[in-house]
């Protein structure tokens, strides 16, 4: 990895941080600009619930002091910073004594793995039909088939997934309709649980991978078409390589690179998309926890995922940037 | 119905042209897919001017119209639903009985689920020709409902959008003929917010400031559709800024402002068309999914608003299709024609995706 320098690196963990602070900077800022504040939304809940209660002015003084609410906008900002940078995310308002970090962090490697193997099976898969798409040797019946895998492609994840839930769980019987595994199984790695997350997950990858390969495809069509009018390409061909060599090492190896970036840019958007499958299927992931933080009007809670799904995903396009490197070694960074 | 729209021009295109014909009717922008892109969304923009003259609008309300009544174009209600919104063909041979071919004049006798239904199936009201589309569990009328939702969907898209693409036409503009550290600035900055997950953005957002009107849920949306045009516009004035004709304006002395808008401007109208679509569609998704998530306005309805009722009230499990299904055509069709738009428009930009042939 050639490539890879010292300052190419530092302006990307700044990029990182940035992005990290500019979006905790709208979640702070925000709310403090709406009308109300979280100590009246509290007391507010409690007399939604017990109906009335007593000295409420003076609870929503005193917690205001308590929470540093009456101190100054600048001073608030820096301890939401520091507090968040260091993960510490306070405790939920809806469900008291538990503490929002440790609830995101059981909810996490759902998401996460939803979200890797999502993408990973649409990312491979699109780009094949993209390429082959695109690509002169592909037979016939193939290049006819191929474009109908694309009818789902600007549907929303989450309309799919009902659309795959109403059809498969609903009229076929053939998959469950939510939850991650079987009511009496217990977690951990033995093989009743595991593959019972797989029956439970395969709607929910279905719904993104149908729903999002079309975007790869088309992109790598659109690169392969231009790649295969490079010298390279027909060179290749002539010297009488294999067709699949040809494909492969010449045509999909350099028409990827693209779509490594579009991936990163993409990214954003496949995470939001993802957030709403997992409320759909009713997965226990962050986006499932994330629906119940509105439900029960949870504000600490929603702010601590959105603070950890900003995080999450500013960590993934750095590592995808600092990788990109080993897949293309022409590209120096000298200049952004 | 998006289906065939879809596939239709998806086949097409695949093909290498046999013959370059030049006539008057090679020009770019009698694009397929472009022009099927702007019927779907013509269609839905009727909705609305056409709707309100021969439907009562208040049925969207709830409360107004009887509870649970599927659409009156469904055969057999009780057995068929599920393979009716499945879509395919092969499952009409499991059809057991009762098909009456959608004829409306059998509604009575279809109407009635016979005793073999699955059990998830509630029974539900006779269809009318009052509410052609069904009614919900709140007692909206579905095409009440989809008259006044679908083209606010829309409607919310364009302003966001139109927002965006405006702050995104002045900071590209701004960063790419200046460059220097303002380029920097902007750039940094919209590249950062590019990689932020917005829908999680707006959704704190939207649970702060629960009561949200359209405009200013608009608004917020508005807030993520900036950094897409900006990056793309001071990639064109980058690439433009150096060409001849630019350069030539630039010694025959025009302004900053004339070379930016009478020189580069109509050069990347294709591409900022392209992304305008791209940006209407990316922000009616946000708003459905915020509307899904139960965070849109709640005395108007919406489009995700009717789906987030229908999931609260697990209509999908209850076989009440019309309910989430409406909606989500409706959805659909926005979705299928705005992409058709973009890809088209982005065919029209560049003409090497229109096909090998034609780029040699």
């Amino acid at each position: 990895m050639g490539g890879l320098t010292w300052g190419y690196l530092l302006k990307r963990l700044g990029m990182w941080l940035l992005t990290i602070l500019i979006g905790t900077t709208i979640i702070f800022l925000i709310p403090r600009l709406a009308p109300g504040d979280p100590v009246a939304a509290m007391v507010g809940r409690m007399s939604a619930q017990s109906g009335f209660v007593e000295n409420s002015a003076q609870i929503i003084e005193a917690w205001r002091t308590k929470f540093g609410l009456d101190k100054p906008l600048w001073e608030q900002y820096v301890r939401y910073m520091g507090n968040s940078l260091r993960f510490d995310l306070g405790y939920s308002l809806a469900s008291f004594p538990s503490r929002v970090d440790k609830m995101v962090l059981n909810a996490l490697p759902w998401t996460v793995g939803l979200l890797l193997v999502a993408t990973l099976i649409s990312f491979v898969l699109g780009n094949t039909i993209g390429a082959l798409m695109a690509w002169e040797r592909t037979p016939r019946l193939l290049k006819s088939l191929l474009p109908v895998t694309l009818t789902f492609t600007s549907i929303p994840f989450f309309m799919l997934g009902i659309l795959l839930i109403y059809v498969f769980a609903f009229g076929l019987k053939w998959l469950p309709p939510s939850g991650a595994y079987g009511r009496n199984l217990v977690q951990g790695i033995n093989w009743p649980f595991i593959s019972s997350v797989g029956y439970h997950a395969i709607l929910p990858i279905m719904a993104i991978v149908i729903a999002s390969m079309g975007l790869w495809a088309l992109g790598m069509r659109g690169m392969m078409i231009t790649t295969s009018g490079e010298d390279y390409m027909i060179l290749a061909e002539a010297k009488g390589l294999r067709p699949s060599r040809v494909f492969w090492l010449y045509g999909v190896r350099n028409s990827i690179l693209p779509q490594v970036t579009a991936l990163a840019l993409n990214l954003g958007a496949i995470v939001a998309g993802s957030l709403l499958v997992e409320y759909i299927f009713a997965l226990p992931g962050v986006g499932y926890l994330l629906y119940q933080g509105i439900v029960t009007s949870d504000y600490t809670l929603i702010q601590g995922i959105v603070f950890i799904l900003i995080f999450v995903t500013a960590t993934l396009v750095l590592i995808l940037d600092l990788t990109y490197p080993l897949i293309d070694p022409r590209i120096t960074y000298e200049r952004g | 119905m998006t289906t065939s729209a879809q596939t239709v021009p998806a086949g097409d295109k695949i093909q290498p042209r046999k013959k370059s014909k030049l006539n008057r009717w090679d020009s770019p922008w009698l694009n397929g897919k472009f022009i099927a892109g702007v019927l779907m969304i013509g269609s839905i923009m009727m909705l609305g001017v056409v709707g309100p003259l021969f439907w009562d609008l208040t049925l969207s309300y709830p409360a107004s119209s009887p509870l649970n009544l599927p659409p009156v174009f469904v055969p057999g209600y009780g057995q068929t639903a599920e393979q009716i919104a499945a879509d395919k063909p092969q499952t009409e041979t499991t059809t057991t009985s009762s098909v009456t071919g959608g004829n409306p004049f059998k509604k009575q006798e279809a109407a009635k689920p016979s005793a073999g239904t699955a059990g998830s199936l509630v029974r539900f009201g006779t269809p009318t020709w009052a509410h052609p589309l069904g009614t919900e569990s709140n007692g909206r009328d579905m095409l009440a409902v989809l008259l006044v939702g679908a083209p606010r969907s829309l409607y919310i898209g364009l302003i966001a959008a139109t927002i965006g693409m405006f702050v995104g036409i002045i900071l590209g503009f701004t960063a790419g003929y200046m460059g220097g550290w303002v380029d920097a600035v902007i750039r940094t900055i919209s590249d950062s917010i590019v990689v932020i997950p917005s829908l999680a953005v707006l959704i704190v957002i939207a649970a702060y400031v629960r009561t949200v009107s359209i405009e200013s849920l608009a608004l917020l949306l508005a807030l993520f559709a900036w950094p897409g045009p900006t990056r793309l516009i001071r990639a064109q004035v980058l690439s433009m800024r150096e060409r001849g004709y630019v350069q030539m304006a630039r010694i025959s002395g025009a302004s900053a402002f004339s070379i930016m808008f009478k020189e580069m401007m109509p050069n990347m109208l294709p591409y900022l068309a392209a992304s305008y679509t791209g940006n209407v569609s990316g922000a009616i998704l946000a708003a459905a999914s915020l509307e899904a998530l139960g965070l849109g306005p709640t005395r108007i309805p919406t489009l995700g608003m009717t789906i987030f009722y229908a999931i609260r009230a697990a209509a999908v499990l209850r076989g009440m299709w019309w309910w989430w299904g409406i909606p989500i055509i409706a959805l659909i069709i926005v979705f299928s024609g705005l992409f058709l738009m973009t890809t088209g428009l982005d065919e029209i930009a560049n003409p090497r995706l229109r096909g090998r042939k034609a780029a040699a």
